[in-house]
């Protein structure tokens, strides 16, 4: 990359910027950029950018802006239920580790005899409830929150080592005080002219080429 | 985000006809008590009934004395529209202590036996542990601290919706800042009070038993009662046509988060804790509590805390929905409250008269001869019992609805109500 970085918003005039490559000319085309310098402008774009119905397409901001997922049409993540059935089957391996390691005899399957640590506390079952919730509690909880970091991941699709906003140098201004609405080729409704057409009917500050 | 409707945020002819049938109620509930009390066997029937609905009254109140001073202590945004109705069940505490004067009476008359043992001279002599607790078992040590718990609650109560109710009028930001900093202080003086006053009244009913945990789980009963009974009434005002957008779904979505918190789950690790660590040692001065709590109709009424105030609500609060729903939400903390109640009625009826324990042949034999009524474990569901709580409940909704009469049912000039109006759960 040569070409050097332009302050977008230095330019407002400038509608659409060529970001291809100077060298090769090769480049190919991953999305398009529209850069807005209010929440509000993002917000009011993301309504139109969904009622239009695009599916391949994100927002990204400075900062959390509330409503846009609402917006945007993003449907409730499912990881809750993900997270609960988690925890149920920590809480049913828990149950089934304390019987089995707690037991007298056990022929799994009618196959293989197991003699448990049979520890006698206090003259209590060696199978007794009581004893076994805080470990029951501990597991549901690990499995749980592992779970939910795992399923977080993988829902998000991370971790994700290359991203082509990133690749970009005009959008860096999405950390600071910028707002970019980035529709990808790979969205069915992508046409380049209509797409153009309709980034620009959303009144952005410009409108930037990202190649993959 | 809808806009707050100004001309529903007060009570308007609600609060006189609530103030005169609530309290109606409660007097009549309170006197039906008195009545009903005594039976052949003397007071320890009213005096039982009396302190177990006090103690729910009582709870419920100072929940609301803890939320209103964490909220000013976090210096939370989300909570001011809610907050004016939390102040006024946290207000009951300035007449509250009313009701507690007939039993420190009672503690001075000699009487007092007949609700707590170390109070009673012959009683105290017989038992060498009571003869050595007598150091901070006594009726003037114990009177004093009672006198001292209801004081600093109803200074507290008197502070917090004095200052938010004169900001309403004058709008003074320095009145949310003086509120923020006497909080934390607050909230100390608010824990220490509040467990010994759990300790001193609940716990001392059998006094050679103790738990260390006591306090925190009467902490954990007290929010149930205070976050149910703010759902309910909450809904209960908008249903009415009162507080139209001022209170949200996301606003009942975050009561409901902390009943599910503080009323189900820490109730549950508390209350388990509790019991764990007590049937883990095995040791018979501490076991002697939980005996009766698993004998005859008791055992049933464990079984139906650890469902009704666990599993059931645990399933029911747990899931996002549930909690946006206002009336699912409402039902939800309807039973709550009634859990809330059967736990303190759990905490302050059940007894095992001395030495049954020690004499009984074995479990099994207890067990037959509390079925077979040969031994009683202090179950006897009594009118009064229904009376007692009734009545106290009526009083609490008396003053709850006086509190609000003369106010705004939001705090209009606090500085942060837009904030709170505009809350979002992410």
């Amino acid at each position: 990359m040569t070409s050097s970085p332009v302050q977008a918003g230095a330019r407002p005039d400038a509608m659409v910027v060529d970001d291809m490559n100077p060298d090769t000319g090769t480049s190919q085309l991953w999305g398009l950029a529209a850069e807005f310098s209010t929440p509000a402008a993002i917000m009011e774009a993301a309504k139109k950018v969904h009622a239009a119905g695009y599916r391949w397409w994100d927002c990204h901001t400075p900062f959390p802006v509330h409503g846009l997922d609402f917006a945007m049409g993003i449907k409730y993540t499912i990881l809750p239920i993900i997270v609960f059935f988690g925890g149920l089957t920590g809480t049913c391996l828990a149950v089934l580790l304390q019987v089995f390691t707690n037991s007298l005899e056990l022929n799994i399957w009618a196959i293989v005899p197991v003699v448990g640590y049979q520890f006698e506390v206090s003259g209590k079952p060696l199978i007794s409830l009581p004893a076994f919730i805080p470990v029951i509690f501990e597991v549901t909880v690990l499995f749980s929150a592992l779970t939910t970091a795992g399923g977080m991941l993988l829902l998000n699709k991370l971790p994700c080592l290359y991203h082509p906003v990133l690749k970009s140098p005009k959008l860096k201004r999405a950390t600071d005080d910028r707002f970019y609405l980035v529709i990808e080729t790979r969205d069915p409704k992508f046409v380049r002219p209509q797409t153009e057409e309709l980034l620009g009917s959303l009144d952005p500050d410009s409108i930037i080429e990202l190649e993959a | 985000m809808t806009s707050l409707d100004r001309s529903t945020l007060r009570m308007g002819s609600l609060a006189p006809t609530g103030v005169l049938l609530s309290g109606l109620v409660g007097a009549a509930g309170i006197a039906a008590t008195v009545i009903l009390g005594a039976d052949e066997s003397g007071w320890n029937n009213f005096w039982k009934s009396y302190l177990f609905g006090y103690m729910v009254a009582v709870g419920i109140s100072l929940g609301g004395l803890f939320f209103v001073m964490l909220q000013h202590i976090t210096r939370s945004g989300w909570s001011v529209s809610v907050r004016r109705l939390a102040e006024a069940f946290a207000s009951n505490l300035r007449w509250l202590w009313l009701g507690f004067v007939p039993i420190i009476i009672l503690v001075w008359s000699g009487d007092g036996g007949v609700l707590y043992p170390w109070a009673d001279p012959e009683i105290v002599k017989s038992d060498i542990v009571l003869m050595k607790k007598q150091g901070y078992l006594n009726t003037t040590f114990w009177s004093i601290r009672a006198i001292c718990f209801l004081a600093a609650w109803a200074l507290l109560a008197q502070f917090f919706v004095g200052q938010s109710m004169k900001q309403d009028v004058d709008g003074n930001v320095a009145r949310s800042r003086r509120m923020q900093a006497l909080a934390p202080i607050g909230i100390l003086v608010y824990g220490v009070s509040q467990t010994f006053a759990a300790v001193d009244w609940v716990m001392t009913l059998e006094p050679t038993w103790f738990s260390t945990m006591f306090g925190v789980y009467w902490f954990a009963v007290s929010l149930t009662g205070f976050f149910s009974c703010l759902i309910l009434l909450a809904c209960g005002l908008q249903s009415m046509g009162r507080l139209k957008g001022a209170i949200s779904r996301e606003h009942y979505q975050d009561i409901g988060k902390l009943l599910f918190a503080f009323g189900v789950v820490f109730w549950a690790y508390i209350g388990y804790s509790q019991f764990m660590l007590i049937w883990y040692a095995n040791i018979p001065i501490e076991t002697g509590w939980f005996l009766p709590r698993q004998l005859g109709a008791w055992k049933w009424v464990s079984l139906l805390l650890i469902v009704g105030h666990f599993a059931l609500p645990f399933v029911l609060l747990i899931s996002r929905w549930t909690k946006r729903w206002r009336n699912l939400l409402a039902a939800i903390a309807f039973w709550m409250v009634l859990m809330m109640i059967v736990d303190v009625y759990w905490l302050v009826m059940p007894t095992l008269p001395p030495g049954v324990a020690h004499d009984a042949a074995s479990l099994a034999q207890l067990t037959e001869d509390v079925n077979s009524g040969a031994v009683s474990v202090g179950w006897n569901l009594t009118i009064a019992n229904f009376t007692a709580v009734i009545g106290m409940l009526g009083l609490l909704k008396a003053g709850t609805f006086a509190a609000l009469w003369r106010c705004s049912l939001v705090p209009v000039s606090d500085p942060r109500l837009d904030e709170s109006l505009a809350f979002e759960n992410i």
